[in-house]
């Protein structure tokens, strides 16, 4: 049997923290453990700060939502936004940030979607008219059987 | 933000009094990384013991603070949390700082 879990703000860091905690909080009535969840509070924290840095850059309290299904094997989390495409309208390909150069130049941003890439298991993002949906997948550790 | 500062062992101890450090408060947490070691022993230690999540935002500022020392300073950082641990780890930047289990041993590692 699927659970789900739904949640729509008007996006501000703040009210950001506030819809991940109340992810979180669900993730917590399903028994998963922590090294998983902390997967899934890290990539979506940074799917949604996208989408409130990049996305809604130019809208104050441009709208988010956000669906979660949970199958035995596999947990999915929809993010909905209104926000323009993103690049290319493709997900970006998330290299690891460059570090190699002195520590005048070590970067301090665009650590984002490589997060997002090595702790999920699959994404998926597409434009549908005017909404951009990215889905996060999760797999889920297998439950010992008794 | 919260910082605490103190020294011990000629290195400067800065503890981070929160439970996380995001992109709600990551600019603070630059600004008050700078007042607090604006001055003081060429080394410094952050103890992150407390900080059970950090996003990118956070780890940015964390590497805005090391960089803000300058060449002849450096950052440590002790305590880190499984979740502030991974981060550290994908994205390599724990081949950049130096991690210590524990506060203990990060001033420990002061007395060669």
């Amino acid at each position: 049997m699927a659970e789900t879990f739904a949640y729509s703000f008007r996006a501000t860091e703040q009210t950001a923290r506030s819809c991940i905690s109340a992810v979180m909080e669900w993730l917590r009535g399903i028994d998963l453990p922590a090294e998983r969840a902390g997967d899934v509070q890290i990539a979506l924290t940074e799917a949604v700060n996208n989408i409130v840095e990049h996305a809604y850059a130019d809208t104050l309290g441009g709208e988010i939502s956000i669906q979660c299904d949970l199958s035995p094997k596999i947990l999915k989390i929809r993010i909905v936004d209104t926000g323009p495409p993103l690049p290319d309208d493709e997900l970006p390909a998330g290299l690891p940030a460059d570090i190699s150069g002195p520590l005048e130049t070590l970067p301090e941003g665009g650590f984002g979607w490589h997060l997002i890439r090595e702790l999920t298991s699959r994404l998926h993002y597409e434009r549908q008219l005017d909404r951009n949906l990215l889905s996060l997948f999760f797999e889920m550790p297998a439950k010992p059987i008794g | 933000m919260s910082l605490t500062s103190t020294e011990a062992d000629g290195a400067q101890i800065v503890t981070v009094n929160a439970d996380r450090i995001d992109a709600a408060m990551a600019i603070q947490f630059k600004e008050d990384m700078r007042s607090e070691t604006e001055s003081g022993p060429d080394r410094v230690i952050l103890d992150l013991s407390l900080v059970q999540f950090i996003d990118s935002s956070g780890l940015g500022a964390i590497v805005a603070a090391m960089k803000q020392l300058g060449r002849d300073r450096r950052l440590d950082l002790a305590g880190p949390t499984p979740m502030v641990e991974k981060v550290f780890r994908l994205t390599r930047m724990d081949t950049i700082f130096t991690l210590y289990d524990s506060l203990n041993d990060a001033v420990g590692a002061n007395k060669t």
